[in-house]
């Protein structure tokens, strides 16, 4: 009886577990999200045989908490002023295929972190590492490379694009 | 038409322009014209020495040999590519037998041999820094040089100021006027008025403090500066200062119409036109919009953003100054052309300026008083309710204005304005003003804002659609005595281009589609046209070449805020991209590619 009685708690409780990722918060953020990334290449071409790519951390690729947050944080920081909600204007687009410096989530952070020379300031020593990966994560959700129950699905301000969960998967070219 | 005995304010000073003899020697073609050329409006008027040809900013050619009869035989005489992508938005300048033209960035000014051919004479790079592409708000143009005594005087994205010896290509002093670090650029096309190179700054979307700057043109050296925002000693307002109206009247307004410190980085950048009246010695500019676009956290009138300034080009000191948009809620930057005309009005000479007005009047202002005579609509404007004369405010419709948090549908005319940069031209044959513009309207919200230097500082998510009728371009010949259109050419992209006009009763313009026309200056027929490799945002010009032939220039290569989707390659699935101008253009890339093309044109 007793049992019976919790069951359907247990039965929550074990999908909660599942899906746990997706709403974890962090108090203190992991020290993935706050070491340096490891160095990645910024281009594919390479001399000689092909070596395999190397596998790249991205903290919160799976944490809707963590997109929303670096969604936040693209319009705080002003990512937004430039590349806008992902058409572009004095930056490039980050809605679409082209990918400049690289689609890779550590591409995309040393890009943050170091800038570019076309234009993109060096966002480094300015803002905290584990900001930085939330905003990697919500810049990839843009063309639709996380998946659907992560990406954000409304906006607070003009509906003026598709909801980053409903983009179709842009295969990134680099 | 009666009524109306205008002349330019240079026609004077033209009219002994034929008798000037041309030197058809080679080797004295720009450097001995120089000791003879005091100032460029003593100029032979076969050359084009300035981007507005003339101090009064008239875009006038006296040159009649193309007209009405036989434009529709104009061929291509040659072309030469420029090797940039980005909107080609300059005039090219004629001296002597050589034209002289600027890109945009990279900013490389070519020289080319109009006695053969516009073959390439030499190159002139400025090594301009890559990242202040970052901090252009709206592709990285260049609107054109000037030349004075035998230098080539022009800016550079990086917020440099050059001087290039134009016989030979050498850099003779370059001056830094800004920090592109902070947000700052320069894009406009300078003018020489006595000794003094005349520069404003832009990045009025990025918090950037606009200036109108004097660099003495022979050391390189500034001489003055003046704000458009700030203490008056900053603005240099002082005991000359006599504006018309009693609304422009106090102390420190450029503070006190400012929450506390706003003023710092409220913009008011002076990207545009400057003319000059020597016989008033009064320059006439105008300052761009407030930052950020938010107006909720920048209550006040603003001071003196969006508005116009006569001042004495010696010292920088203000005569009078004007606001056009007090406490600007829509991006309608001031900066466009003040043509100087002399007017017969209601039977009394008026020395006037003309300005077609970003907020949708075109103004006629008594330019040595500043009262505004007439400001009559020339598109459609939902907005306001036009310009009270006695108090020379523009009379705003509350519900128009945006805020955090508010969506404002219907704000016609849009944030580019029913012109925004593309200069009118102005014949005194006719009496006609030429305009290119746009017919666009707008939905605005306000947003929240950090202000970050050298990133954007806008606050506002803006989406653009097409004005009534559908087209969203115009090309209007306007009666500035009548205050009314003439006739009014429809198109379907704004009309981006610059104009000319000419004697011979022909005006020009390109459109963003790439055709560039021909137009009967008097009927609006369209009498000619030809299609450019790319869309043409750039300035048309005439001249004389060295053969005593008139040609016809101009610059082809789509981009500027209108055609970033073609040169920046944005996603128009984006409401918002390129601050609401990439989604209304989302056609554009079917009607044309990038790439910088000159197109010289001639009677065969």
């Amino acid at each position: 009886m007793f049992l019976r009685f919790l069951r359907p708690y247990l039965i929550v409780a074990l999908v909660g577990t599942c899906a746990c990722e997706r709403e974890q918060r962090q108090f203190n953020e992991p020290t993935a999200a706050s070491a340096p990334v490891q160095s990645v290449r910024l281009t594919p071409q390479q001399p000689g045989p092909q070596l395999p790519e190397i596998a790249t951390d991205a903290p919160y690729a799976e944490n809707a908490y963590a997109v929303n947050e670096g969604k936040k944080l693209y319009s705080s920081y002003n990512c937004e002023g430039c590349h806008f909600m992902g058409g572009g204007g004095m930056g490039p687009a980050l809605m679409d295929d082209r990918w400049i410096y690289g689609s890779d989530p550590a591409n995309i952070f040393q890009t943050i972190v170091q800038g570019r020379p076309n234009g993109m300031p060096s966002f480094g020593s300015k803002i905290p590492r584990y900001q930085i990966w939330q905003l990697v994560s919500y810049v990839r959700s843009m063309s639709g490379l996380l998946k659907s129950d992560v990406a954000p699905s409304r906006s607070d301000s003009m509906h003026a694009r598709a909801p980053e969960a409903m983009m179709k998967q842009e295969i990134p070219k680099q | 038409m009666g009524r109306l005995s205008s002349l330019i304010l240079l026609a004077t000073l033209l009219a002994g322009c034929s008798k000037q003899p041309r030197t058809s020697d080679a080797a004295a073609a720009a450097g001995s014209i120089a000791g003879k050329l005091t100032t460029p409006a003593a100029a032979d008027d076969g050359q084009w020495l300035m981007a507005a040809k003339d101090y009064a900013n008239t875009r006038y050619s006296s040159l009649d040999q193309i007209s009405t009869g036989n434009v529709a035989n104009l061929k291509q005489a040659w072309s030469f590519s420029t090797g940039a992508v980005n909107g080609h938005e300059a005039a090219p300048l004629v001296v002597g037998d050589t034209m002289y033209v600027v890109t945009p960035f990279p900013n490389v000014l070519y020289a080319l041999d109009l006695k053969n051919g516009g073959t390439l004479k030499w190159t002139y790079d400025p090594k301009a820094s890559n990242a202040a592409k970052g901090v252009a708000c709206c592709d990285v143009v260049n609107r054109g040089a000037a030349y004075w005594n035998g230098r080539i005087y022009y800016n550079t994205l990086d917020a440099h100021t050059v001087a290039v010896d134009a016989t030979t290509g050498k850099e003779v002093w370059k001056t830094k006027l800004g920090e592109f670090t902070n947000g700052e650029t320069i894009t406009m096309a300078p003018i020489v008025v006595k000794d003094k190179v005349l520069v404003g700054n832009s990045g009025g979307e990025m918090g950037v403090r606009g200036w109108i700057t004097a660099v003495d043109a022979n050391s390189g050296h500034i001489a003055w500066r003046a704000y458009t925002t700030g203490p008056d000693k900053d603005v240099l307002i002082g005991p000359d200062f006599k504006p018309f109206y009693e609304g422009d009247r106090g102390k420190d307004l450029g503070m006190s119409s400012w929450p506390p410190d706003q003023w710092k980085i409220g913009g008011g950048n002076v990207w545009g036109w400057i003319s000059y009246d020597p016989e008033a010695n009064l320059i006439y500019h105008g300052t761009g919009n407030p930052g950020p676009w938010n107006p909720d956290i920048r209550p006040g009138d603003n001071k003196w953003t969006c508005g116009i300034f006569a001042r004495n080009p010696d010292t920088g000191q203000a005569r009078w100054a004007y606001q056009w948009t007090p406490h600007d809620v829509h991006d309608w930057d001031g900066i466009n052309e003040q043509v100087l005309l002399d007017l017969d009005l209601k039977g009394a000479k008026r020395k006037v300026l003309v300005r077609a007005e970003r907020n949708g009047y075109i103004y006629v202002m008594d330019r040595l008083s500043g009262e505004v005579l007439s400001a009559t609509p020339y598109v459609h404007i939902t907005t306001t309710k036009g310009v009270d004369l006695k108090t020379g405010r523009l009379q705003v419709i509350p519900e128009k204005a945006t805020g955090t948090g508010r969506m404002v549908r219907d704000i016609c005319p849009f944030s580019a304005g029913a012109k925004d940069w593309q200069p009118t031209a102005f014949s005194p044959k006719t009496g006609l003003l030429y305009i290119p513009h746009n017919n666009m309207c707008e939905d605005m919200e306000g947003t929240e804002v950090s202000y970050i230097a050298g990133t954007p500082y806008v606050g506002a998510h803006v989406r653009m659609y097409a004005g009534p009728g559908g087209h969203r371009g115009e090309y209007t010949a306007w009666d500035p005595v009548a205050a009314k259109p003439v006739f009014k050419i429809k198109e379907r992209f704004p009309v981006w281009s610059g104009t000319v006009a000419t004697a011979g009763d022909v005006t020009f313009y390109g459109t963003m589609d790439g055709w560039f026309k021909a137009v009967h200056a008097r009927t609006g027929d369209v009498l000619w046209q030809h299609k450019v490799g790319s869309g043409i945002v750039g300035q048309p010009i005439t001249y004389k070449g060295p053969d005593g032939k008139q040609y016809v220039a101009v610059l082809a290569g789509v981009g500027g805020w209108a055609g970033a989707i073609v040169a920046g390659g944005f996603d128009p699935r984006d409401a918002t991209a390129g601050l609401g101008f990439v989604q209304p253009m989302a056609d554009l890339p079917q009607y044309t590619t990038k790439g910088g093309i000159l197109y010289v044109f001639a009677l065969p």
